[in-house]
């Protein structure tokens, strides 16, 4: 009886009686989920180009904030750092095409899988070896972001919004805008999702694959810069990054593997539904239920809709 | 006995449904497999609609029809893959309604595909052995130790599928992978892996396609041989009309899903409606 | 010339059918048996055995686990680290709850649990397909880490939240716990590793492995040929669960001592990933290659410098070792995606014609 209601009851009025503090769990929810759907978003990029499950995506947040950071810490003014950590993304993902795409192409989906895992390997080796393992600040104020906070006083108490938050979901919305016109109006744009669809029928009207791929892993490249810029701002830079970012895996189960407004939609949903359930269901099983909460809700979720929110049914063939 | 009237049933339902002549004589009595009233959709794309025909123990049965027809999907059907929505079928008498594939292959029902479907990363010898699956038992204890009963086990299902390699002339290709093989031996080797589940009721899709023309002259060997020394009924899909009207009892013709004939070789070829169908029908 | 096949013939499907077909299999088998039970012990240091062999024979049997899941079976696992930690875990608990069992009985008992647990995170399975199911046996993976720290009975409730290996003996003789050399830890765990990979080799040729193939290869096909989905891909999950966790209690009772949850993490998993992958998908053989090519490796790339007379960082060393891993990982899957164990067979190819290079097929 207790348990029934500490799990239906407790939490609701909690949550009734103190509206201010839900809002403001919802909040961090929120800015954690554009998080989350930041990197999702580089995963869907290329999984939709190219068929590959670029598990270094984590890693490569984590390279090119690192990146960013320590070439103004070498004395790089911060404007052209960022131009610079750019351009180390687009040597990356031209390296990553010639290097390891181009000979892996028709292999099996596992495969690529692996091979990126490898590439992960490789950035974590390069990165620490360059950029040391240290966390590091991110120059939040150099880039020109927003710090500070403004309360809002709402049902007797205070919602408490940092500048550097509203930022990263402002600036989330505006790239999903761009890479939206970006598809669907550009040539490339075209290519891109005429790749997406067949590889060989893309080849036939002379639609070169290796470009395409280049393009968006340098696509996925800069989402992760900003990804990684608006991480930082918010804790610091470290490596630890790679790990969390695994959760990425779960927003994609949510939302499709090829789905952009899917890959947003879930890492929200992940993002509000684990802070919620941490702090108002945490204490039922123990607190750090964060670890594990996303995994748990998109294998459950696969069990009743194995195709993700957005995906269509699946119908096998032989 | 039962059988002699149900056949005349049979025959008496092949005359009401279609508008091809039932066959002038039929030489078989008894009644393998019934497909009654079946149709089956995805989302509201009808793959198949209402079809019912019958294949005796035996026969040669081909099924034809322009692509898109829904032959591959009434071949899934009959093994369990799909679920029709609407419809029976029997086998050996007994109706059911859904069905797991992997009881249809227990219950004697084999199948080879229209896109070779061999397991890539094991040797033809293994590829056929998978096929006896379901006629070994020896449990996980067995298998641990790996001498005597499970030793034994193994070695028995070897000799029959070691005849079945004779029988089809793949000796030479024995321990090789299948994935490198070229594709007319794929397609023996999966006709073999069929074979060794020694089913009473074959499914071949499309069993000759993109072979030339010694290959189907082979393949057409091994089919009939299967058909007449094993006594196994086979129902075909197949594009290529010699072969077909060659090879089979009778045959029954689908278009967009819909049956439109269903009879001798014979009679299908000079319906107005099958000549239709492929032709195309000026208006 | 060396390695010559001819003459060799088969009278029988029996001969035919046998593990080592070739006599010269045989003889190098017996070799390696030889030193691995009489020269290592015999010659070898006890650095040698404690801390290159033992965690070698680790982490090889946890890679003929995962071997069995992903190589055999086709069923992507990132959790095999949880599934040892599960092993681990349980054999603590069953040498504390009950003191007076034999520690190999032990051992070899605590390998059940993880089957159990690796079935419940294999049910998925039967409706998940592929990549996503990584993502399920990723959420094995952190919940079964959050439950080593959160429930405390499976520690039995110890300040340090470390399970601390007792004293166990054999005949007299200390098998683990600090005063249990590493030669007598050395054959006990070379005895279970030899016997385990064995019984994994007749299984995978039998009717069982065989099942697991079928549906790696073609899923759809191997239902339709009777193969029971539930029954192969659980029984899959169920087998090689049960090897990640002899392997995860053999790492705790026989190397390190005592563990903490961090000796199950998702970096060892990769670690166990990364072996698989080197040494060879679907090669019990591979998994030995890759186990020792991944262990013996950072080894090796820690005692260079000082060798060479160069003075580096030992962290700066291990960078180094994580990217020639990475690298030779890309290398492997685009110039031979069969391992080690595929160059290991090249090799024997070549050997088999030499000098004569153009003499067979």
């Amino acid at each position: 009886m207790e348990l029934l209601n500490s799990i239906f009851v407790a939490p609701f009025v909690d949550m009734a009686a103190y509206p201010d503090f839900l809002i403001q769990v919802i909040w961090e929810g929120f800015v954690a989920g554009v998080l989350y759907s930041l990197i999702a978003l580089g995963f869907v990029l290329i999984y939709k180009a190219s068929g590959v499950f670029n598990f270094a995506q984590g890693i490569m947040v984590v390279f090119s904030a690192l990146a960013l950071v320590s070439l103004h810490e070498a004395g790089v003014p911060a404007w052209l750092a960022v131009v610079l950590a750019i351009g180390i993304m687009g040597v990356l993902a031209v390296s990553i095409e010639r290097l390891v795409l181009r000979k892996l192409v028709n292999q099996h989906d596992a495969i690529l899988l692996m091979a990126t895992i490898g590439l992960t390997l490789i950035l974590k080796g390069v990165g620490e070896l360059i950029f040391g393992g240290e966390p590091k600040p991110m120059i939040t104020e150099q880039l020109g972001l927003p710090t500070g906070s403004t309360d809002w006083e709402v049902f007797d108490g205070i919602v408490i919004f940092q500048h550097i938050d509203i930022a990263a979901a402002v600036i989330a919305v505006l790239m999903v805008m761009a890479l939206g016109v970006f598809f669907s109006k550009t040539r490339i744009g075209r290519a891109l999702r005429a790749v997406a669809d067949d590889h060989q029928a893309a080849l036939s009207v002379g639609i070169s694959l290796h470009q395409i791929w280049a393009i968006v892993w340098f696509a996925s490249g800069i989402v992760a810069l900003v990804t990684g810029i608006m991480w930082g701002a918010r804790s610091e830079v470290s490596f630890a990054l790679e790990i969390i970012a695994l959760k990425a895996l779960a927003v994609l189960i949510l939302g499709g593997f090829t789905s952009i407004p899917g890959a947003i939609v879930g890492g929200l949903l992940i993002g509000i539904g684990e802070k919620l359930f941490e702090v108002y269901w945490g204490a039922l099983f123990g607190s750090g239920v964060e670890a594990w909460f996303a995994y748990v809700l998109a294998l459950i979720f696969l069990l009743f809709r194995p195709q993700g929110l957005f995906g269509e049914r699946i119908i096998e063939r032989v | 006995m039962t059988d002699i009237s149900q056949t005349a049933d049979a025959v008496e339902s092949l005359d009401t449904q279609s508008d091809v002549d039932a066959p002038e004589t039929l030489r078989y009595t008894e009644e393998l497999l019934r497909v009654d009233n079946v149709s089956l959709s995805f989302g509201g794309v009808n793959a198949i609609t209402d079809i019912s025909f019958n294949i005796m123990k035996g026969e040669v049965r081909a099924i034809i029809g322009p692509n898109g027809a829904g032959k591959t999907s009434m071949l899934n059907v009959i093994n369990g893959f799909y679920h029709p929505q609407k419809g029976v079928i029997s086998f050996r008498g007994k109706p059911r309604r859904r069905m797991k594939p992997y009881k249809a292959a227990a219950s004697g029902i084999a199948r080879t595909f229209q896109n070779v479907a061999l397991f890539k990363g094991m040797s033809t010898l293994d590829n056929i052995m998978s096929g006896r699956s379901l006629k070994m038992h020896r449990g996980f204890l067995w298998q641990v130790i790996n001498i005597g009963p499970a030793r034994n086990e193994e070695i028995e299902h070897r000799k029959r599928v070691e005849e079945i390699i004779d029988f089809l002339e793949i000796a030479h290709i024995r321990k090789q992978p299948v994935g490198k093989l070229p594709y007319g031996l794929q397609k023996r080797v999966e006709l073999g892996r069929a074979m060794a589940m020694e089913p009473e009721l074959l499914l071949l899709d499309e069993p000759m396609a993109g072979m030339n023309l010694e290959e189907k002259e082979d393949m057409s060997r091994f089919i009939i041989d299967l058909n007449t020394e094993f006594g196994t009924t086979i129902a075909l899909i197949e594009h290529d009309m010699g072969v077909v009207m060659d090879l089979a009892d009778r045959v029954v013709v689908l278009d967009y899903g819909k049956k439109i004939a269903d009879g001798t070789p014979k009679a299908v070829q000079s319906s107005q409606e099958v000549i239709d169908a492929y032709l195309g029908v000026a208006r | 010339m060396l390695y010559r096949e001819a003459g060799q013939f088969k009278t029988s499907y029996a001969a035919d059918q046998a593990m080592l077909p070739i006599l010269q299999d045989r003889i190098g088998i017996l070799v390696i048996l030889l030193v691995a039970f009489v020269g290592i012990p015999v010659f070898a240091t006890d650095f040698f055995m404690g801390s290159i062999m033992i965690p070698f024979l680790v982490f090889a049997l946890a890679a003929v686990g995962l071997n069995i899941l992903t190589g055999y079976a086709g069923q992507l696992s990132l959790g095999t680290g949880a599934f040892m930690g599960v092993g681990a875990y349980s054999c603590y608990k069953i040498t504390t709850l009950f003191p007076d069992t034999n520690i190999i009985i032990a051992i070899l008992l605590s390998g059940v649990f993880s089957a159990i647990i690796g079935v419940i995170f294999g049910l998925p399975s039967l409706r998940i397909k592929g990549l996503y199911l990584a993502i399920t046996t990723l959420a094995a993976q952190f919940f079964l880490e959050w439950c080593f720290i959160r429930i405390g009975w499976l520690y039995n409730y110890n300040d340090s939240g470390a399970i601390e290996v007792p004293q166990r003996k054999i005949f007299d003789i200390a098998v683990t716990g600090a005063s249990a050399t590493p030669m007598v830890r050395y054959l006990v765990i070379v005895s279970i590793v030899a016997v385990l990979s064995l019984v994994a080799a007749n299984v995978l040729r039998g009717r069982i492995g065989r099942s697991w193939m079928m549906i790696r290869d073609m899923d759809i096909a191997a239902e339709l040929m009777g193969i029971r989905p539930l029954y192969a891909k659980l029984s899959a999950f169920a087998f090689s669960s049960y090897y990640c966790g002899v392997a995860g209690a053999l790492m705790v009772f026989m190397w390190l001592g005592s563990a903490e949850v961090e000796a199950f993490d998702i970096n060892h998993s990769f670690l166990v990933l990364f072996m698989v992958i080197i040494g060879g998908m679907g090669s019990i053989l591979g998994c030995f290659l890759g186990a020792a090519f991944i262990w013996v490796l950072p080894i090796v790339m820690r005692g260079l410098p000082s060798l060479m007379g160069l003075d580096i960082l030992a962290a700066t060393t291990e960078h180094i070792t994580n990217i020639v891993i990475g690298v030779l990982i890309i290398f492997f899957l685009i110039v031979e995606p069969h391992g080690l164990a595929r160059l290991w067979q090249i090799g024997k190819e070549k050997l088999r014609s030499w000098p004569f290079p153009y003499a067979s097929s």
